[in-house]
């Protein structure tokens, strides 16, 4: 294993006329770790990891995707060999039958595994014989997963993964993930699912309006981002509290509620000092963070 | 062994994992020599990421609690001291329910008394010890 990002860009932009989806991206993803990528819809996650692929090109910036230049056309068919890709609209031959399908993809792929093919032909319960046009959402999602899974990659990017799938069928697609990422592959995926995300994550990327806002790790935000709940026999003296690491201050008469991303303990100090009457520290979870993240921008 | 991990609870997954196999050498639920499924067995199981388990399993073999066999999984390694760690646990409980007790009778609510422990809880330990 070596320690190389597996994903880098530098000032990746892409622009649509006057109007830019990604702006000035500067990404890094490490390896043998599940980093999720989270983002509204039209935030401009679907349109990053394309140019990662090199299925779009950038208006600028560059990047590599396991060291190879995203923007080469040979070294982008290198790397391609050893990422797989789920789509988010799971683009599959529709007059195909499932088996003609999972037969089609083996063909192309030297790291092909049967046996995780039909393992997972079987925990899907997908029925080989029937065409893909008459799939429901949720099983043409599990037969695009599949044809992801059934290859052994350095690097696994899924866009949206989980759209289409019940509850069990996600918790299925979280032990995938864990189980490919204990097999040593890195993974990049985007999702709206915050709660599954929280569970698997490592690391987590919040792209916003085509900027990235965050890009840190799961166990930094649990142990620094907190809530500071005070209340004050004055009015809130929310001047006081413009320090390092304090994102956000509501205030409501005597009342205040601190959002910190780090130095919680410096909040609770210097409102100690005010002489507050009631301070509650709360963490804040992934779907909070999110949030606040995004609203602020 | 069951684990119980809360991505919500403002304290990282392996930490959690940490304390709750810590734990279970203290009650007794592990034993010396108990073996733990392996990192990918566990994290399949909690549905968490491997780094997690392996962090875990890591830091607790640094500090004596887990001997990490190439090939074989974790074994649990028990010593006295922690038996020691049991009684203790058990003294500050009784004096817990004291001071709890206490501070009924001074009138305050559980939910008060809840509140003010998790509010102390979540204080960094240094500061606690420069106070």
């Amino acid at each position: 294993m070596t320690n190389t990002l597996v994903i880098l860009t530098r000032d990746l932009t892409k622009s649509y006329g006057s109007v830019a989806a990604v702006r000035g991206l500067n990404l890094s993803v490490e390896p043998n770790r599940i980093t999720a990528f989270l983002g509204q819809n039209g935030a401009g996650k679907s349109t990053t990891i394309k140019m990662l692929l090199g299925m779009i090109q950038p208006s600028c910036g560059e990047g590599t995707v396991l060291g190879k230049r995203i923007t080469d056309a040979e070294e982008n068919c290198e790397m391609r060999r050893k990422v797989a890709y789920v789509a988010e609209n799971k683009p599959l031959y529709s007059y195909m039958t499932v088996e003609q399908t999972v037969g089609f993809a083996s063909s192309f792929y030297s790291d092909w595994r049967t046996d995780v093919a039909s393992k997972l032909l079987n925990e899907y319960k997908l029925p080989r014989e029937r065409k893909v046009k008459s799939l429901s959402k949720g099983m043409r999602t599990k037969l695009a997963l599949l044809l992801a899974f059934a290859r052994r990659p350095e690097l696994l990017i899924l866009d949206e993964p989980s759209e289409g799938l019940d509850p069990v069928g996600i918790e299925h697609l979280l032990q995938m993930l864990v189980t490919q990422a204990a097999e040593g592959v890195s993974i990049f995926f985007s999702s709206h699912q915050i709660a599954e995300v929280e569970r698997v994550a490592d690391h987590v990327c919040i792209l916003d309006d085509g900027r990235l806002l965050m890009n840190a790790s799961l166990d930094h935000l649990r142990q620094s981002y907190r809530r500071i709940d005070l209340v004050f026999s004055i009015p809130a003296p929310e001047w006081e509290f413009r320090m390092t690491g304090v994102e956000k201050i509501r205030t409501n008469g005597y009342e205040m509620s601190v959002f910190a991303s780090m130095n919680a303990d410096a909040v609770v100090e210097r409102a100690r000092d005010l002489n507050v009457v009631s301070v509650e520290v709360a963490p804040v979870g992934l779907r909070d963070v999110f949030l606040e993240t995004v609203k602020e921008n | 062994m069951f684990f119980k991990l809360t991505p919500t609870t403002g304290q990282p997954l392996y930490l959690q994992l940490m304390q709750q196999i810590r734990h279970a050498t203290e009650t007794g639920a592990l034993q010396d020599g108990d073996q733990l499924p392996g990192i990918r067995t566990l994290a399949e199981e909690l549905v968490v990421s491997p780094n997690t388990v392996a962090k875990a399993y890591s830091e607790l073999e640094h500090d004596g609690i887990l001997e990490l066999r190439q090939g074989s999984g974790a074994f649990v390694t028990v010593k006295r001291r922690t038996r020691s760690l049991t009684d203790h646990v058990q003294v500050a409980r009784r004096r817990l329910r004291d001071l709890i007790e206490r501070l009924r009778v001074e009138g305050l609510l559980d939910e008060e008394i809840k509140r003010a422990f998790e509010a102390e809880l979540l204080y960094p330990a240094e500061i606690v010890t420069e106070r």
